[in-house]
């Protein structure tokens, strides 16, 4: 197993909701550790990128694999491929009847039967590495939008996932909380964890990618090295897209 | 107000109670069990099931207990059924409750937002265990002070008793003041015994619902 | 006859008897009703205002209501007022009277609910465009908490009528007395009758509720989604 291997594999995907085409035979290919930001318009398809290959949502044609086994709706291998993904979603996904430990621990204990001491170790280690160690007993509720996301962020990286997707996780935050959740992944990404990140903050884009993804309309629109990407676009809709991130008094 | 009327009449009044609060609570308990299996088959969506139930929530919430037990007491002897007062009480207790509660926990069921379900299955878990972890134990403290108004409408409910001869706070009011005249007294009693049924009910009900409104989970 | 009761309702006027012993239970329940919501918005307006002692009777009023069972009251007013003021009070009347007790606290808590589920930033918003407070309340406030309050009131109907099949037992003369007088009258040649009248009667009622429930969960749903 060489240390740069295939751990996400899309191939011709195509998604569409009745008559409203998705996504269009969109191909892609992530090794471990890379970090790969989707970007584009809203509805360009980017989020339901994500929902499909954790199997949220069925697909009309195409095939995904998760290091190298097919993710398919329906299936009973869905399951054990979803331990391998770990999901943050925009907002309101913690257990609000559960602690932040018991959050955190369920899944590890009642998916991969794992023993209590030992998750609840980890997790407790986990939280403090986010500095959220004395939040453990408290309920979600108790905690901020931003405090919210690095539990979240914890719960999945708990399961010992080999790919780690983010859905717009600070897209529903107050701007003061948005700076210490980008902070969390940021370190996670220096630690080699595969991700792949859908966002609308292009400067944190920018930081953290090592590939850039331009999506609109449902179709992989252009693709390159973040500073490429931001400095030179390629194409007529990439520099449009980015223009809408300047202002300037006309 | 005559307090040796009063006294005379309270062992009656007590007997009475017990028996409203032993039909009253049975019906309760057992509506409440109908109304959680009668929502689980509506949220799992059972086939044919799920349509038989659909019909006999809106038959039972559309009717007043009062008719219901009528036809229940006096129409079906006549195939055949034979039931005594008390378990046509428990019985038409039982159904007009459950079709409540079953709309209360259905509710409660349909308001935990999809995300909650999504997120569990994307840390792995089968259905079952987003069903019984996740969903559940939401639903059910969601639905709680929707089961207290509904414990109270149907304990208010039992006033009907009397109608299918059961010998009930209602029944013996009726027989004080058919009877004896003494409707002061017979009213007074009739409130008082009522006030102890309910009070202490309701005010369970009042303190659940700020807690679940207020403080929700955490404190 | 073997049909269970069902002959029954095509013997002589039998059939209108019952029709028209359900109207006495339904004219009942429009009357307080109608009156209910007249009286109700008066008194869901006053459950918001802050007079401690204007609170404290709203209060104590709603947990009455929420108490006491119709029948208990029923009772009270029917045969209580008789002894106490010697005034005999029509079992007609004394349901109205009951019914619309019950009808106001119940309304006066939707307006209540209704008024109070209005943001402030409602008002505030209004205010800031230089709307006087009359203004706001015609414009802004009402057509909103109207929105959530005739589909309630809509749902308070059909819990009325179901109420007022209580009447019977203060001695009124609806559809269930009727069919009773119509099952004991035809005992003979009908003695399985009850089984097929009493589902009638059940059957009558739901067609009466059951339309204006709908309408009633077809409104809130439609108006929900602002």
């Amino acid at each position: 197993m060489s240390i740069k291997n295939e751990i996400l594999k899309i191939e011709h995907l195509h998604k569409a909701f009745g008559e409203n085409v998705i996504l269009k035979d969109f191909d892609l290919s992530v090794k471990s550790g890379e970090v790969i930001v989707i970007i584009g318009p809203s509805g360009c398809g980017k989020s339901t990128l994500l929902r499909c290959i954790n199997g949220l949502e069925d697909i009309q044609s195409g095939k995904i694999y998760v290091d190298e086994q097919p993710v398919i709706q329906g299936s009973k291998d869905l399951y054990e491929i979803r331990q391998k993904i770990g999901m943050v979603f925009q907002s309101y996904d913690l257990f609000p009847h559960m602690t932040v430990l018991q959050n955190i621990t369920l899944a590890p204990m009642k998916v991969q039967k794992r023993k209590k001491e030992k998750v609840e170790k980890e997790a407790i280690e986990l939280l403090s590495r986010v500095g959220l160690a004395d939040k453990k007993d408290s309920f979600p509720r108790q905690l901020s939008g931003g405090q919210k996301q690095r539990v979240a962020i914890v719960r999945a990286l708990c399961m010992h996932p080999e790919i780690m997707l983010f859905d717009e996780v600070t897209a529903a935050l107050d701007p003061e909380m948005v700076h210490e959740v980008l902070q969390t992944m940021l370190e996670l990404a220096q630690s080699g964890k595969t991700m792949l990140i859908v966002t609308h903050e292009m400067s944190f884009a920018r930081a953290i990618a090592d590939r850039i993804l331009f999506l609109d309309e449902g179709e992989l629109i252009e693709e390159a090295p973040p500073e490429e990407f931001f400095t030179s676009p390629k194409t007529d809709r990439a520099k449009k897209f980015l223009q809408t991130f300047e202002y300037s008094k006309k | 107000m005559n307090w040796n009327v009063i006294r005379e009449y309270l062992p009656l009044y007590i007997e009475a109670l017990g028996l409203t609060v032993k039909i009253g609570w049975l019906g309760i308990i057992l509506s409440i069990a109908l109304g959680l299996v009668c929502a689980l088959i509506l949220y799992f969506k059972v086939p044919l099931l799920q349509v038989i139930i659909k019909i006999y929530i809106e038959l039972f919430r559309n009717t007043p207990l009062l008719v219901q037990l009528f036809f229940l007491y006096f129409g079906l002897p006549k195939l055949g059924i034979r039931i005594t007062a008390q378990t046509c009480g428990i019985l038409g207790l039982t159904l007009i409750g459950g079709s409540y509660m079953t709309e209360t926990f259905r509710s409660g069921l349909s308001a935990i937002d999809s995300i909650q379900s999504e997120s569990a299955l994307s840390l792995g878990m089968k259905k079952h265990q987003v069903f019984f972890y996740v969903i559940l134990p939401q639903a059910i403290s969601i639905s709680i002070p929707g089961f207290m108004a509904n414990i109270i409408f149907l304990l208010k409910e039992t006033s009907v008793f009397s109608a299918i001869s059961l010998m009930d706070l209602m029944f013996t009011a009726k027989d004080l003041i058919g009877l004896e005249y003494k409707t002061i007294e017979a009213l007074f009693l009739l409130v008082v015994f009522y006030l102890i049924m309910l009070l202490p009910v309701s005010l369970l009900g009042t303190y659940i619902e700020r807690r679940v409104r207020y403080a929700a989970y955490g404190d | 006859m073997q049909l269970m009761g069902i002959e029954l309702l095509l013997k002589g006027n039998n059939f209108l008897r019952m029709l028209s012993g359900l109207w006495v239970a339904v004219r009942i329940s429009l009357v307080s009703v109608i009156l209910s919501i007249g009286l109700g918005l008066i008194v869901g307006a006053l459950m918001t205002v802050q007079n401690k002692v204007i609170k404290t009777v709203m209060r104590l009023y709603l947990e009455i209501v929420r108490i006491m069972p119709q029948m208990v009251l029923l009772f009270i007013v029917y045969f209580g007022t008789t002894r106490v003021f010697g005034i005999n009070i029509e079992a007609e009347l004394s349901a109205i009277i009951v019914f619309t007790f019950w009808g106001t606290a119940e309304m006066g808590d939707l307006v209540r609910g209704a008024l109070i589920s209005i943001p402030r930033h409602q008002y505030e918003s209004a205010e800031a465009l230089g709307l006087s407070k009359l203004q706001t309340y015609l414009y802004v406030i009402l057509p909103q908490t109207l929105r959530r309050l005739i589909p309630l009131s809509i749902n308070l109907i059909t819990r009325m009528i179901k109420t007022t099949s209580l009447v019977m037992m203060i001695g009124i003369v609806e559809v269930l007395k009727v069919t009773q007088q119509i099952i004991e009258a035809n005992r003979r040649t009908s003695p399985n009758a009850a089984f097929g009248m009493f589902a009638t009667v059940f059957m009558m009622y739901f067609i009466v509720c059951w339309p204006i429930s709908l309408l009633s969960k077809h409104l809130e749903k439609r108006w929900s989604d602002r």
